[in-house]
C-alpha cells in the first residue's frame, strides 16, 4: 500500500562528498590531500566509505579507504563497523573497524574509530571538527585528527602511540552550499617509527603549510 | 446577496526585470505560457484562471510549462492551470467530478476539508488506488458544508509543482456576510527545482536551505546587547542542545518563489475595489512547506470564517497561516487607493504580495520585512528557565533511545493565545486560536469517550519526522471506532510548527479549560505546546492523519487513521 501511495519514508538516498581535496604549500616539494566521505542508504542504516591521503611530488604517501555499515543508535551516534585498507608508501595493510560517528554537545563533529589489523596489530583514530559561521556563506572549520598505533610499524614508518597528529584551520566560501573554495593553514606532526624524520623526501615533520582547496558534494 | 462572481483576477502586465535582492520574487506575469520550441512567447499574459461552477466537472492533469523566475520549468497543472481552476459548489448538491490524468505518473486529488466517504478522498493507498497515468476516476459525493475549501494532490510531490486550487461551497442559506467583492487569495510556494532533490537535500544536510543561521557578528550583537555572560550562556545552551534558534523552516526563499494566486510578487496579482465596498478575501495556504504572516497594511482584517466554518467575527491587522489552513476575511477599503497584500514567510527569507486596488496595475509601498526572528528558550518548552534546558537535553523517557527524536519538551505549554514564534509584541494585533470561536458550537456535544496522546517528534539534523517516534511505515494505524466521540491530544516535542490535518472528520479545538473553541481541518502546533481536540468519527474507512509540511509527511511524519465499526477488527492496514 505505501507503494501505491508514493510514500516511501523509508526510501535509500546517496551523497558523495570531497570534504578537502587541497594544495598543501610546504617548504617543497608541494603535496596535495584528500578527505572525503560517501553514503548510500536509509535513516537507520547506510553503507558508508571514508578515503583520505597525501602525496607529494606526485607519489601517494599515507593513504587509507575505509567502508563501514553506519547505523544510527542514539539521537546523536551512529555505530560504524567495517574494514580499513592502507595504501601508499610501504606494505598495504588491512584492518578491521569499529567506531562511532556522532555530534558531541556544542555541535563538534566526531569520529572515533578502532582498528585491529593482522600480526596483532591494534590503532585508534580521532577526529574531531566544528564550523563556526563568520557570514552565511563565510565558514571558519577548525579541525583535529590524531592517529595511534597500539606498537611501530617501521615498514610504513609509523611510530607506536601518537603517530600522527593533525590540525588545520581552513576558511571557506560556499559560493553554493554543494561547492565551496578554502584556503586555510594545517599544521601536521609526524612520529616516525624511529622517533625520527618522516621518511617523505623533504617533508618536515613539524610543519605549517598552507592549504588552498575546494569541498564539493554531490 | 448582491455579490459580484468570485474571480481571480487575471495577472497585471508583466513588470521588467528579475529582482533578486532577498529571493526570487519572480517575473511578471503568471505562468507564461511557451511558445513551442520552448521560447518565452513575448506579449503573452496568462488567461484568468477559470471559475467552474455546477455539478458535473471535467479536470484533466497535465504538465504546463511555466516561467516564475526567469526560468522555463514544467508544472503540475489542472486544465492547463496553475493554481487550478477554482470550482464553485452549492451545498447540499451532488457534486461529479471527472479526473483525467495525462501524466506519465499516478496522480490524485484529494478534497481538503471536505466531509466524503472514504473513497471519494483521493489518497492513493487509502482511499483507492490513485489514478494511474491515462486512467480517468469520477469522484461523487454530496458537498455536507459550505465555505472556503481547497484541493490539490496528495500523489508524491505533485503538490508542490503545482496542484491546487481552490472551491468554494455555497452555503444553501445564502452567504452570512453581504460584501460587494469576493476573492479567493491562494497562496503558494514555488520552486524551480525538481521537489525530490530537495528532499534529498535536506536528508543530506537539513540546514542547506537556512540563510539566517547564527553567526560570530550575532553573538557579538547579542554580547553587545544583553552582556557578554548572557550571550555566551544562551550559545552554549543551544550548543548544549545540540539545536539552531534560527531552524524555523526547512526550505525557504533560497530555493521558494512565493505566489499569491499564482502570481509572483514582481508580477503583483490585484484585486479591484472601490472605495467603501465590503471585499472579502478567502486566504488558502495551499503551499508545500510555508507559514505566512498575512497583513495588509492600513486595513483591519475581520476573520469571519476559518478552515470553511464560520466564526464570531474578530477583527486582526495579522494572521499567520500554515499550510492547508484557510482563513476568510472582510476588509472595507477607507480610502480610493491601492493597499498591499503582504504575506510574509514565517521565517522572513521572503514573501508573496499582491495588492487590492481601485484599479488594476496600481501597487502601494510594500512594508520591510520583519526582522528574522528566532526561536527561544520559551520555544523549547523552557518558559524562560534557562536551567531546565540540560535537563530537556538528557531527560527522554517516552522516546528513549530513538535516534529518531531529538528532543522532548518537558513542560510544554496549553495555552491558546500565543501567536507564535516572531509574531509575538510586534505591536500589531494578531490572531491567535484563543480568538476563534466557531458559531453554534460543537457538532457532537457528547463529551469525548477516550483520549489518544500523539507526540510530534523528529529529528532535525536527520530530517526524520513522526508521531511518537514512529515513522508511517514504523507504526500500525490508529483505529477509531465508529460513532464514538474521542480527544487527540498532540504534544509538540519538536522545535517546529507542524499544521497536522486529519482527514474526513473534523478537528474540534478545545480551549484548555477543555470548553469548545474551533473547528478546524488543520491545527498548527507550535513548539512545546500541547493542544487537543476532539473528533467525531463518523465515517468508516481509511483516513490520513499527518503534517501538512509535505516533506515532513513524506518523510514519514503520517499515519493510518482507520474507523471501525464497533466490535469489528479493524482490516489489515498494508501489505
Amino acid at each position: 500500500m505505501a507503494q501505491s501511495m508514493d510514500m516511501n519514508d523509508a526510501a535509500r538516498l546517496g551523497m558523495l562528498w570531497l570534504d578537502q581535496l587541497e594544495w598543501r604549500g610546504v617548504d617543497e616539494p608541494n603535496g596535495a590531500a584528500w578527505q572525503g566521505e560517501g553514503w548510500y542508504g536509509g535513516d537507520y542504516n547506510k553503507a558508508w566509505v571514508r578515503t583520505e591521503g597525501e602525496s607529494y611530488s606526485g607519489r601517494t604517501e599515507d593513504a587509507r579507504a575505509e567502508l563501514f555499515w553506519d547505523h544510527a543508535v542514539a539521537r546523536w551516534w551512529n555505530l560504524e563497523v567495517g574494514g580499513r585498507q592502507d595504501f601508499g608508501t610501504g606494505p598495504a595493510r588491512s584492518w578491521a573497524a569499529l567506531g562511532v560517528r556522532g555530534v558531541a554537545p556544542q555541535g563538534f563533529d566526531v569520529e572515533a574509530t578502532l582498528y585491529a589489523g593482522d600480526a596483532s596489530r591494534t590503532a585508534a583514530r580521532l577526529k574531531i571538527e566544528y564550523e563556526l559561521l563568520i557570514t552565511q556563506r563565510l565558514v571558519l572549520q577548525p579541525e583535529m585528527e590524531m592517529n595511534l598505533y597500539g606498537r611501530a610499524d617501521p615498514a610504513r614508518d609509523i611510530g607506536a602511540g601518537v603517530a600522527d597528529l593533525e590540525v588545520g584551520l581552513r576558511l571557506r566560501y560556499e559560493l553554493r552550499r554543494e561547492f565551496a573554495p578554502y584556503a586555510g593553514v594545517v599544521w601536521a606532526r609526524h612520529y616516525g617509527a624511529t622517533g625520527d624524520f618522516p621518511g617523505a623526501a623533504g617533508a618536515n615533520p613539524n610543519d605549517l603549510s598552507l592549504a588552498v582547496g575546494l569541498r564539493v558534494w554531490l | 446577496m448582491g455579490n459580484r462572481p468570485t474571480t481571480i483576477a487575471p495577472p497585471v502586465a508583466a513588470v521588467g526585470g528579475i529582482s533578486r535582492r532577498l529571493f526570487v520574487q519572480g517575473v511578471g506575469g503568471s505562468t507564461i505560457a511557451l511558445a513551442a520550441g520552448g521560447r518565452r512567447a513575448r506579449g503573452y499574459d496568462a488567461p484568468p484562471p477559470a471559475v467552474l461552477r455546477g455539478t458535473q466537472f471535467d479536470l484533466e492533469i497535465g504538465s504546463l510549462a511555466v516561467n516564475f523566475t526567469g526560468r522555463p520549468r514544467l508544472a503540475t497543472a489542472v486544465n492547463g492551470q496553475v493554481p487550478a481552476p477554482l470550482l464553485r459548489w452549492r451545498e447540499g448538491d451532488l457534486i461529479s467530478v471527472r479526473v483525467r490524468n495525462r501524466l506519465a505518473v499516478p496522480t490524485s486529488i484529494h478534497w481538503h476539508g471536505l466531509l466524503l466517504p472514504a473513497n471519494m478522498d483521493g489518497v492513493p493507498g487509502l482511499s483507492f488506488d490513485g489514478i494511474d497515468a491515462g486512467a480517468t476516476f469520477t469522484y461523487k459525493f454530496r458537498a455536507q458544508q459550505s465555505g472556503t475549501y481547497w484541493y490539490h494532490s496528495h500523489a508524491r510531490f505533485q503538490e508542490q509543482t503545482g496542484l491546487y486550487g481552490p472551491i468554494i461551497i455555497e452555503p444553501a442559506s445564502g452567504e452570512r456576510h453581504t460584501v460587494q467583492r469576493d476573492y479567493v487569495v491562494l497562496l503558494s510556494d514555488w520552486t524551480d527545482e525538481d521537489p525530490e532533490h530537495i528532499y534529498a537535500t535536506l536528508k543530506r544536510d537539513s540546514e542547506y536551505f537556512n540563510f539566517a543561521q547564527r553567526t560570530v557578528g550575532d553573538f557579538v550583537a547579542a554580547a553587545r546587547a544583553r552582556g557578554w555572560r548572557e550571550a555566551f550562556a544562551q550559545w552554549r545552551l543551544w550548543g548544549q542542545a545540540r539545536m539552531d534558534p534560527t531552524d524555523l523552516v526547512d526550505v525557504s526563499g533560497y530555493t521558494y518563489t512565493y505566489l499569491m494566486n499564482g502570481v509572483t510578487p514582481a508580477g503583483n496579482w490585484s484585486g479591484e475595489f472601490e472605495r467603501g465596498e465590503r471585499v472579502k478575501l478567502r486566504f488558502i495556504n495551499g503551499s508545500s512547506m510555508s507559514f505566512f504572516d498575512v497583513r495588509i497594511p492600513g486595513l483591519a482584517m475581520t476573520v469571519v470564517a476559518a478552515d470553511g466554518q464560520d466564526v464570531d467575527a474578530v477583527t486582526v491587522e495579522e494572521f499567520r497561516i500554515g499550510a492547508g489552513e484557510v482563513y476568510d476575511v472582510i476588509v472595507q477599503p477607507p480610502q480610493h487607493e491601492p493597499y498591499t497584500i503582504f504575506a510574509q514567510s514565517m521565517d522572513g527569507s521572503g514573501y508573496a504580495r499582491g495588492t487590492l486596488a481601485p484599479r488594476a496595475g496600481m501597487r502601494a509601498p510594500i512594508p520591510a520585512m520583519d526582522p528574522r526572528p528566532q526561536l527561544s528558550m520559551a520555544d523549547m518548552g523552557m518558559r524562560d528557565d534557562m536551567a531546565s534546558m540540560p535537563a530537556m537535553v538528557r531527560a527522554q523517557p517516552r522516546h528513549a533511545g530513538n535516534p529518531g527524536v531529538d528532543m522532548r519538551v518537558s513542560a510544554p505549554d496549553d495555552s491558546l493565545d500565543d501567536p507564535g514564534v516572531g509574531l509575538r509584541g510586534n505591536g500589531r494585533r494578531v490572531l491567535t486560536y484563543a480568538d476563534l470561536h466557531t458559531l453554534g458550537g460543537p457538532l457532537d456535544a457528547r463529551p469525548p469517550q477516550r483520549e489518544i496522546e500523539l507526540h510530534l517528534t523528529g529529528h532535525m539534523q536527520r530530517f526524520m519526522w513522526s508521531f511518537d517516534g514512529r515513522k508511517f511505515s514504523e507504526a500500525p494505524p490508529l483505529e477509531f471506532l465508529l460513532g464514538e466521540r474521542l480527544r487527540i491530544v498532540l504534544v509538540n516535542d519538536s522545535m517546529m510548527t507542524h499544521p497536522i490535518h486529519l482527514h474526513g472528520m473534523w478537528s474540534e479545538i478545545e480551549s484548555p479549560a477543555g470548553a469548545f473553541q474551533v473547528r478546524k481541518h488543520t491545527v498548527l502546533v507550535r513548539p512545546a505546546q500541547k493542544l487537543s481536540y476532539c473528533v467525531s468519527a463518523i465515517a468508516a474507512g481509511r483516513w490520513a492523519f499527518h503534517c501538512h509540511l509535505l516533506y515532513h509527511m513524506e518523510a514519514g511524519m503520517f499515519r493510518e487513521v482507520t474507523v471501525v465499526p464497533a466490535g469489528a477488527t479493524a482490516p489489515v492496514a498494508r501489505s
